[in-house]
């Protein structure tokens, strides 16, 4: 008999097999993460049971069998071997192996040279992932199949990592989109994520064979798998256990169960992991910090007799939605809280009619809303006024501790801190790109361990010996808690730990604090997570300052919402809400469709209420709302885009030369354009990028950990090799030009190489001739010289006074172009004084250009009015800037400058885009934000990656904004 | 933003005890004695533990390298210990001055030290690119020599007690001879001995006797290289006790040595000239250096061989082995180096390969991860995997993926046991054996 056990980070599997190799025994259950338990007791079931106390060989595998294999003396198998050893013997005749597991997902190329590749530390697009996506559609991940089974469409989601997933389906679930094609955009994600995180360029084709959890219970996703591959896969018998089989068939000793299981029990596993003070020494310590944050309550009364004139605010935030009512003198009438189940409308609706019922003579003087359904909300029920949520939490805030200079408010899955200077907001913190940490994520391990969230929380309080977790991504997170979990670390010691970490990640991560004192010393803390108690202590215990929480911590936004509405309100308003009949005859009708006014086909989300009213949301531009097009914004973007789009190509004399449109080409493209051009080549470019180019081009992606706009480079070949090109050119620089604005002048080492990646990974190029030298354009001479002997390496004739005449053009040209964006960034400057316009420099580097890449920041910026320039159009303004790093890259240089620049102008802010992934701007932010702040002058910073959450973008901007008027209005 | 930060004065060299992180024990043991020969006091840090990164997290951009979380917070934790005496301490940091992030890590460092209060430490950079020029801090001649002896010391005897320990009789044996030797040449330092060519062309030979002399079993056991971020890849507080996890696997491991990294630097100097242009003798002088070093190495080779030990490629040969991969003109972080140093392990024996790099490691993009699939094209039997490091990912789920690269290479080992044909390791592609004339410069 042989026995197989297949430990993962979330399930545990076992097989048992009689001599001739047959399935006579199988499991799979869940764990909960009690891992030593739950296999001594599966090992003496089989013993019992099974065996009937005869040894039998014996091995084990999966992630979370290792420390367990290695300290009971029974052999380990890797879990990829296993499965590698179960599909040679099972079903010698697959090419490939799909396997997801719970974070883990793996891709193993049987024929034709055997390769193993598995997920690195991004656990994106696996089991947990799913399961995370179900729980945010309050799904199970049986329903999540079901749903989309019936989906009609599909949406953009990133899978890379659930935390941007989860930011992209918010959005959706907001703005109506079916429960079913989300579902489906989430199995679709998962398989772009697997192609594209480990197919690497190698094709997947011939017999495939899905094998774990997720493969075999959700049918959908392997029907999306079928599609994406082309091709009809099969899901095997034991399609559950090929790891248990793999081990089983690898057991070379026998043993005898019982006394493995014995041994399990002796393993001691305690005392061995990373852990840090507890939250309270003594239960004294703990009541006197609870009677502490009693204090901070607001008064409650009862509605008066003449029922108003009340003021409501309602906050639709991402996974809850609330509701308070306060009185002329900002009295607490009536608050309600409770989970969006994925549209608000409902919800809020009840909530207004409940109102009207018990209060039939109510006196509504305002209705505000805010959050991610501000819109929403204030369209259907027809609301006085939105506000930015920033700007709710901070007249909230104010409301408790008038002299508050710090809020930090961590939310269901939006974390966003703001520092008050002059009774204004002068920095706004957002978690952009990581949700670490929030609620939501506390919620979910809550769930996955089986536990109410703040049952789980409370355990946590009188933790011995917190886990450190360290404090990153929810992704590694999941990871350092099964560490833990192995390392014996008990279920009160992990909840301690997830708590001290969401702090962590608040005040190192997004806030990037030091010390206590840069932030401030009067803090209000707020958002439904501070409920939690062990996430207060540890916030003030790693600050070392108490703070106030006030009583209404997680209605602090509706709450300000209606503070605001108060504030706006004239002497005897009546609100323009909705009355109570009109409520009583509400309808909702959402309708998604794509629109087609211009090449962004934005899907637009159209709600219809009741008298027709509309609401149309997921537009880039005002063109389908208003009708108008963007022609009259001063955007800087814009001009670039169609200045780059007016070089087309000439007569092809000596042949046709295609430039991939990504990273430095954005620069350079005047500059080899006139250059082949004037050597009698035709130069053509590959298209403007899209979402269907990058996905066409990212199976050949060798590394998902690099930015975005390198990785759009792989569609951008593909695309070229489409076009029919067969000769491209697309140089390695190490340098950049210099500009005499910094130390040194290179490119960072993903401009600079990228070429090689290309040149290695992409199949298209083979058989075509890729000419990705190594080049120099800052020594135009020796230039000359090596560009010759480069094009007579891949040319015949042509000769070296045609390459240095043609060098001379293209120089004339690059400068030509610059000039040009320096004339049209005066032209923007004054026109946009005339107008009376903000100027934002939305600074980043000339591939944000791409509109795939900046996914219409610029356009939306123009929206609110202000006139958007670029740092290369502004840096000549300054002088080199005396920086405290080394200031040795181009690019980066400029971005100084502007920087500088902007604090000497009153009107001109910057806001920095940061590619996600870009580690040169670890660097260069910290440095941009410390000029600007010593110049006055407020940072803004938005991490931009493969797929954006706009929304999140339009709230920081829109703090921006409304901190700038608030600043000149002080000023005046 | 100004510059403002306390210089390492001429005068602090008697004054001030001057830390160092620590990146390979061997090596930088020797390098600190080289350093106390020139009247330096130094100290080679030593301390480890979570609260190293997690001061690196708290006062350093949270998406700046690893290398750098580590390297400062072990500083910053350093000074907080209440060892050392603020007023009379200083800090050395190397900078490559590449453009890579890594030239950055020292102004990192000083904004570091500003924002925990530590604004009046002065850190000293150790640097061949004529960085800050001002700083007390010189290289000269006699230092030059001993640095140059140390590392090729310490990679003589890294790799003689790697091919040696895995195998010993007597467990702890190479260990113990390696420390013994690495005391031994400290004492030389300090005698000024040790650093002339006869004496260490001699010396390679007595250590390689030395490490053949201790008993061994040899059996069959999968060999693994690791390449990477040089950080991560050498210090055990950064690749997570890389070296101790692969050698209680049961493997045998094979760190390319440290001198490849400066020649790397060396001979790029020359290409940059070779490649966008300049002037002629910069190339003269850095393959005249290389020529120089080219000559210990082949003593060092010798030795090794002679021991009956695997030698690496020659320096000379190594850059070529990138050839047709990745340009030389690839000269960030480890740039052609990296690709080059997977092809000489693949083509040495050690097929199975850790690529080690932190988390988002610009260059390795390129030459880590990017080169790996044309790697496998060329040489099939490269069983290569790339871990990243940071100061989240968790020990376990690198050791599973390294887990799966040595299963890999467990079964080949098998598979060529039961062939009855010899086992063959693939040959190098390019042209090897390069003749010092054939470089270019004056003869």
């Amino acid at each position: 008999m042989r026995v197989g056990l297949d430990i993962g980070s979330t399930t545990i599997k076992c097989v048992v097999l009689n001599e001739q190799d047959q399935v006579i025994y199988d499991t799979y259950e869940r764990h909960g993460s009690h891992i030593t338990q739950k296999a001594q007791e599966l090992l003496q079931r089989l013993a019992k049971e099974q065996l009937n106390g005869k040894p039998a060989y014996l091995a084990i595998s999966g992630s979370a069998g290792m420390g367990l294999a290695d300290g009971c003396g029974v052999p380990f198998v890797q879990e990829v071997f296993a499965t590698r050893v179960a599909a040679k013997r099972l079903a010698p005749q697959a090419d490939v192996v799909i396997e997801l597991g719970g974070e883990d997902a793996k891709i193993l190329f049987l024929s034709g040279g055997t390769e193993v590749r598995m997920n690195g530390s991004c656990a994106g697009g696996t089991g947990a992932f799913i399961d995370q996506m179900a729980t945010l559609l309050k799904m199970s991940p049986e329903e999540l199949n079901q749903a989309a089974a019936n989906a009609h469409k599909t949406y953009t989601i990133a899978s890379r990592c659930g935390v941007f997933a989860k930011s992209d389906i918010q959005p959706l679930i907001n703005q109506g989109a079916a429960a079913g094609d989300i579902a489906a955009s989430i199995y679709q994600a998962v398989v772009n994520q697997t192609i594209a995180g480990l197919a690497q360029g190698r094709p997947i084709q011939g017999n495939v064979l899905y094998l774990g959890g997720p493969l075999t219970f959700n049918s959908v996703l392997r029907k999306s798998f079928d599609e994406t591959l082309e091709l009809t896969g099969v899901c095997p018998e034991h399609s559950l256990h090929f790891v248990a089989m793999g081990a089983a068939f690898y057991a070379d000793k026998e043993m005898d169960l019982e006394q493995v299981a014995h041994a399990i029990e002796k393993i001691d596993l305690s005392a061995d992991y990373t852990s840090q003070p507890p939250l309270f020494e003594k239960q004294q310590e703990y009541e006197e910090f609870h009677a502490r944050h009693l204090k901070a309550s607001v008064p409650c009364v009862p509605f008066g007799s003449d029922c108003g004139p009340v003021h409501i605010g309602v906050d639709a935030g991402s996974t809850t939605v609330k509701v308070a009512v306060i009185d002329d003198n900002a009295n607490l009438l009536f608050t309600d809280y409770q989970p969006n189940l994925g549209n608000p409308l409902p919800l809020v609706r009840q909530v207004l009619m409940q109102l009207y019922q018990e209060h039939p003579n109510l006196k509504v003087a305002s209705l505000t809303s805010t959050g991610y359904g501000e819109e929403l909300i204030k369209e259907a029920f027809r609301g006085d006024n939105g506000v930015v949520e920033t700007v709710a939490h901070f007249t909230a805030a104010r409301h408790f501790l008038p002299d508050v200079d710090f809020i930090i408010d961590i939310g269901g899955q939006d974390m966003k801190c703001f520092k008050i200077e002059d009774g204004a907001i002068s920095d706004i913190f957002l978690n952009e790109a990581c949700s670490s940490g929030c609620g939501s994520f506390l919620q979910t391990f809550a769930q996955a361990l089986g536990y109410d969230v703040k049952e789980f929380a409370a355990l946590g309080l009188f933790a011995d010996k917190p886990v450190d977790l360290g404090s990153r991504c929810t992704v590694f997170m999941n990871s350092s808690v099964k560490q833990a979990q192995k390392d014996g670390a008990s279920i009160q010691n992990i909840s301690a730990g997830l708590s001290i970490s969401v702090v962590k990640n608040a005040i190192y991560k997004v806030i990037r604090a030091a010390s206590p004192e840069e932030l401030g010393r009067r803090i209000v803390v707020q958002g439904g997570t501070f409920y939690n108690e062990a996430v207060l202590r540890a916030f003030e215990k790693e600050m070392g300052v108490e703070v106030v929480r006030p009583d209404i911590a997680g209605l602090m936004g509706a709450f300000g919402a209606a503070l605001h509405g108060k504030a706006l309100a004239k002497q005897g308003q009546t609100s323009t809400m909705l009355s109570a009949k009109e409520l009583q005859e509400f309808t909702q009708e959402i309708k998604n469709v794509q629109c087609n006014s211009c090449t962004n086909h934005c899907q637009l989300t159209i709600n219809t209420f009741a008298g027709g009213r509309k609401l149309i949301s997921g537009n880039r531009c005002e063109k389908p709302v208003s009708g108008k097009t963007a022609q009259s914004d001063l955007n800087m973007y814009a001009y670039k885009q169609e200045l780059l789009a007016s070089y087309k190509a000439g007569p092809a004399v000596r042949g046709t030369i295609g430039i991939p449109m990504c990273l430095n080409m954005y620069e350079l493209l005047p500059f080899w354009h006139a250059f082949f051009t004037n050597l009698g080549f035709a130069v053509v470019t590959s298209p403007v990028s899209t979402r269907a180019m990058y996905i066409k081009g990212q199976a050949s992606i060798p590394s998902d950990t690099v930015c975005f706009p390198a990785k759009l480079a792989h569609g951008h070949i593909r695309a070229l090799a489409d076009m029919g090109v067969t000769t491209i050119f697309y140089p390695c620089m190490s340098y950049n030009l210099d500009e005499q604005m910094g130390d040194n002048h290179y490119n960072c080492p993903v401009v600079a190489y990228y070429p090689e990646v290309l040149a290695v990974n992409c199949p298209e190029l083979e058989g075509k001739t890729f000419i990705n030298e190594y080049v120099g354009l800052h020594r135009p001479r020796d230039f000359k010289k090596k560009m010759h002997e480069i094009l007579s390496r891949h040319f015949d004739g042509i000769k070296k006074s045609e390459v240095e005449r043609a060098a001379d053009l293209g120089y004339a040209e690059y400068n030509a172009h610059m000039q040009k964006l320096r004339d049209k960034a005066d032209e923007m400057m004054q026109q946009a004084r005339e107008q009376g316009k903000r100027i934002i420099v939305l600074a980043g580097r000339p591939y944000h250009v791409d509109p795939e890449v900046n996914h219409g920041i610029d356009a939306l910026l123009c929206r609110h009015g202000a006139a958007v320039l670029t740092e290369d159009s502004v840096a000549h303004y300054s002088e080199k800037v005396q920086t405290t790093v080394l200031n040795q890259w181009t690019y980066h240089s400029r971005l100084y400058a502007a920087a500088k620049y902007c604090t000497t102008q009153p009107d001109m802010d910057l806001v920095q885009l940061v590619s996600f992934g870009c580690g040169v701007d670890a660097i260069t932010t910290d440095e941009t934000k410390e000029i600007l702040h010593a110049g006055g002058k407020l940072y803004t910073q938005l991490k931009i990656d493969e797929i954006t959450n706009l929304g999140a973008v339009n709230i920081r901007l829109r703090s921006l904004f409304a901190a700038l008027d608030e600043k000149d209005r002080k000023g005046e | 933003m100004e510059q403002n930060y306390p210089r390492f004065t001429q005068e602090m060299k008697s004054t001030h005890t001057i830390l160092i992180p620590n990146m390979l024990p061997l090596h930088f043991s020797m390098l600190a004695a080289a350093l106390e020969c020139e009247g330096y006091k130094v100290e080679v840090l030593g301390n480890c533990g979570s609260q190293v990164a997690q001061l690196g997290l708290k006062y350093v951009h949270n998406d700046t390298c690893y290398p750098a979380l580590l390297v400062i917070g072990q500083f910053l934790d350093a000074l907080q210990s209440g060892k050392y005496d603020l007023e009379h301490t200083a800090l050395l940091i190397t900078q490559t001055g590449g453009g890579c992030r890594a030239s950055n890590y020292i102004h990192l460092l000083r904004k570091a030290l500003q924002r925990a209060g530590y604004g009046n430490v002065p850190v000293a950079s150790l640097n061949f690119s004529g960085l800050e020029k001002n700083s007390g801090f010189q290289m000269t001649l006699p230092l030059l020599k001993k640095c140059l002896a140390a590392i090729f010391y310490g990679d003589l005897i890294m790799a003689l007690r790697n091919q040696t320990s895995p195998y010993e009789t007597t467990k702890g044996q190479a260990k113990q001879l390696a420390e013994q030797w690495v005391n031994t040449i400290c004492g030389w330092f300090h005698q000024n001995k040790g650093t002339s060519g006869k004496e260490m062309k001699q010396t390679f030979h007595k250590i390689a006797q030395d490490f053949a002399a201790i008993p061994v079993k040899r059996v069959p056991k999968v060999k693994v290289g690791v390449v990477g971020e040089i950080y991560v890849k050498y210090s055990p507080l950064g690749n997570n006790n890389l070296e101790e996890f692969l050698a209680s696997q049961d493997c045998e491991v094979n760190m390319p040595g440290l001198m490849g990294f400066v020649e790397y630097c060396i001979s790029n100097m020359g290409d940059t000239i070779r490649i966008y242009g300049g002037n002629v003798a910069g190339i003269w002088g850095s393959e005249a250096l290389l020529k120089y070093l080219d000559g210990f190495e082949r003593s060092m080779g010798e030795a090794m061989r002679q021991a009956g030990f695997h030698a690496p490629a020659r320096f000379l040969d190594l850059r070529k082995m990138a050839d047709g991969i990745i340009s030389r003109g690839n000269k960030m972080g480890e740039g052609w180096l990296l690709t080059a140093e997977m092809v000489e392990l693949v083509t040495g024996g050690y097929e199975n390969i850790v690529c080690a790099q932190p988390f988002g490691c610009l260059p390795n993009h390129i030459c880590g991860k990017g080169m790996i699939s044309r790697i496998r094209a060329i040489y099939p039997n490269a069983n290569i995997t790339p871990i990243d490091y940071d100061p989240s990912a968790t020990p376990v789920n690198q050791e599973n993926r390294i887990k799966l690269m040595i299963s890999v290479g467990k079964e080949r080992l098998l598979e060529q046991a039961n062939s009855p044909a010899p086992s063959s390791v693939q040959e190098p592609v390019a042209k090897l054996e390069t003749k010092v004339e054939s470089l270019p410069g004056i003869h």
